[in-house]
């Protein structure tokens, strides 16, 4: 009652509403300040010296500003065969999986193609079900496709989901009337999909190739199971090494001198792989906020 | 060419023609559409519905000379097994009392993306969502490798911040405790998540017309009376939704970030269905028969759910919320 009358005193902007602003803008902040601390600790943390990580000196900038933590990731070869992997597998599997996703999404979103109920069926009741981990392992060890750089590449199928993302954009963001006047005109199927439906799908595309970039970029537990040599693991299976092991070394050394002296560089060595690995993720995002906006995301609930 | 003559025929398509002979006519006129379906459903078939015809495992002592189909049969053994074993209660505990607890966190994306729609200065709101997005971009190893190296009581902020505001020596290591297992689980993940989930809500909200707010301004609506009585039921479908998928994976905790923050010291209260399904039946012990009857039992808990809620909203919204 008392901020109606003010409002209605005061004009606009009632103390009350400002008073709102203000809490806001303080949730807000703090949130965002939650969300950066750790992340800058880390990258400071990648910045200073050994002894001043270990000994706890840190907390908000680098102490003793040294980069003997790139020094030792630069040296660590295992990292940059992971990191020849890593893309390797994200190149491949990013352009295998859209493929897919795009051939799938185009036919179901025209609505006079006669299987669509029956291909979507398939794709949908999939979201419900799976064969789970154990099948799915016999079969591809069964293929062969296991241990093996080219048969990782081509096992995994679709994200559904994505699917139908594009689906939807396919079906809302193009006009219908482009398709008939492309009929008329004499243009195959094909022919409409590469060259009037893709070009136009861009914004979505951008937003999916993002997704499964970030995916296999990050995909631990597939080259877990399926990738057992060394040679072909990616930077995830490299870095949960890094990042476990001189855990590891910690506890089992007894002697402490040496256990500390591990121990130190360990963890710059932790922080400088944590950074080599994270940031072409991070980088990645701006480029593609610009098409973030509007209902891109509802396209899957919509559908 | 031959599209454009079929099209200049459109008679054709109001005599009622029998099944086959429909069905073959459309077919032809659709063989580009299938052979681009094909093309690219076949891997999703292979792998997808592969998989599920070697389900059967569960239901037979299956190994490897003998193949899929060559295993004898021995009926619901294997589910036997799991349900009376010893630990069954305590990975079946562990499993659903995380996802309830994570329940508990649904809501606050909603609360936060309300929150960024609520922001009077655009700039700071962009960046600030922008902040938010970033550690969805970190990897699950990354991710537990930074939680562990902060939480370290010799020198992660966890323990640099103890010293400083006046503690000595060094705290308690939380990440070797079982209790605080579940804690750290549930709510770093609202750390990693939380602004990533906001995009839907957001983009929910965008599309909140204008005309609403100012009929709700001119009633005298206050701004946070505005975002409870506009913003709110306006994002209540997207919430509905968000809210069944979600009950429908409720057994299924993500198999990655458990696995990855178990040690032997926590794991009372870290192992989780996923996560023994794995160690039984793939990597340490190679039980594949048994490790499939697990997750099978996992999956048809989680359509169960998935169903109820189905149906309940259902009902509840008289169809107009469903999933399926």
């Amino acid at each position: 009652m008392n901020a109606i009358a003010m409002k209605r005193r005061s004009g606009r902007v009632s103390s009350s509403d400002r008073r709102f602003d203000i809490i806001i803008t303080a949730i807000v902040t703090i949130y965002v300040l939650t969300i950066l601390y750790p992340l800058i600790y880390v990258l400071s943390s990648s910045f200073s010296s050994g002894t001043a990580v270990t000994e706890g000196k840190v907390l908000l900038w680098p102490v003793d500003f040294s980069l003997e933590g790139y020094k030792m990731v630069f040296n660590y070869k295992a990292v940059w065969t992971g990191y020849a992997n890593t893309l390797f597998y994200t190149v491949g599997r990013t352009i295998i999986l859209e493929a897919q996703i795009i051939l799938v999404a185009y036919v179901l979103s025209r609505k006079t193609f006669q299987g669509r109920k029956f291909f979507t069926w398939i794709c949908v009741f999939s979201m419900w079900f799976s064969g789970g981990l154990i099948p799915s392992y016999i079969l591809i060890s069964g293929l062969g496709l296991n241990n093996s750089r080219w048969g990782y590449l081509i096992m995994g199928s679709m994200n559904v989901t994505y699917m139908i993302i594009m689906r939807t954009y396919f079906q809302t963001a193009i006009p219908g009337e482009l398709l008939e006047s492309a009929k008329i005109d004499g243009v195959t199927d094909v022919q409409y999909l590469f060259k009037i439906a893709l070009p136009l799908a861009k914004p979505v595309l951008s937003v999916i190739t993002l997704y499964l970039i970030v995916a296999e970029w990050n995909n631990y537990m597939g080259p877990m199971i399926y990738l057992r040599p060394t040679e072909l693991h990616p930077l995830q299976l490299i870095l949960r090494r890094i990042l476990e092991a001189s855990q590891m070394d910690m506890t089992m050394v007894s002697d402490a001198e040496m256990a500390n002296q591990a121990a130190q560089m360990g963890d710059v060595l932790k922080y400088g792989v944590i950074v080599v690995s994270t940031v072409p993720m991070l980088c990645l995002f701006p480029f593609v906020q610009k098409f973030f906006n509007k209902g891109l995301m509802m396209g899957a609930l919509k559908g | 060419m031959t599209a454009a003559k079929r099209n200049k025929t459109p008679s054709n398509a109001l005599i009622p023609q029998k099944g086959f002979a429909r069905f073959k006519k459309n077919f032809l006129r659709d063989r580009q559409l299938y052979l681009l379906i094909i093309i690219g459903i076949a891997p999703f078939i292979l792998f997808h519905y592969g998989p599920m015809y070697g389900v059967q495992i569960a239901f037979r002592n299956y190994r490897i000379a003998d193949g899929i189909t060559g295993s004898e049969w021995v009926g619901w053994k294997w589910f036997e097994e799991f349900l009376t074993d010893p630990n069954f209660k305590r990975i079946f505990l562990n499993t659903l009392i995380i996802s309830l607890y994570s329940l508990v966190t649904f809501p606050l994306p909603i609360i936060m993306a309300l929150f960024f729609n609520a922001m009077r200065k655009q700039r700071y709101k962009g960046v600030a969502q922008t902040i938010s997005y970033m550690p969805h971009f970190i990897s699950m190893t990354v991710f537990v490798g930074i939680l562990n190296l902060i939480l370290s009581p010799t020198s992660g902020i966890y323990g640099n911040l103890f010293r400083l505001f006046g503690g000595n020596g060094y705290p308690a290591d939380f990440r070797t405790l079982a209790g605080s297992f579940r804690h750290l689980y549930i709510w770093s993940g609202v750390w990693q998540g939380m602004g990533w989930q906001t995009i839907l809500y957001t983009s929910a909200l965008s599309s909140v017309s204008s005309e609403l707010h100012e009929a709700a301004c001119l009633d005298g609506a206050s701004r946070f009376k505005r975002i409870i009585h506009v913003d709110l039921p306006a994002i209540m479908p997207t919430i509905a939704i968000m809210l069944i998928l979600r009950m429908g994976g409720l057994i299924s905790v993500g198999f990655e970030k458990a696995y990855l923050m178990q040690s032997p010291l926590n794991l009372s209260t870290s192992e989780l269905i996923s996560t023994y399904v794995y160690k039984r039946g793939l990597s340490d012990f190679r039980r594949f028969s048994y490790g499939t009857a697990v997750s099978l039992f996992n999956t048809a808990i989680n359509i169960t759910l998935m169903l109820i809620t189905n149906y309940t909203s259902k009902k509840v919204t008289e169809n107009e919320i469903s999933v399926i």
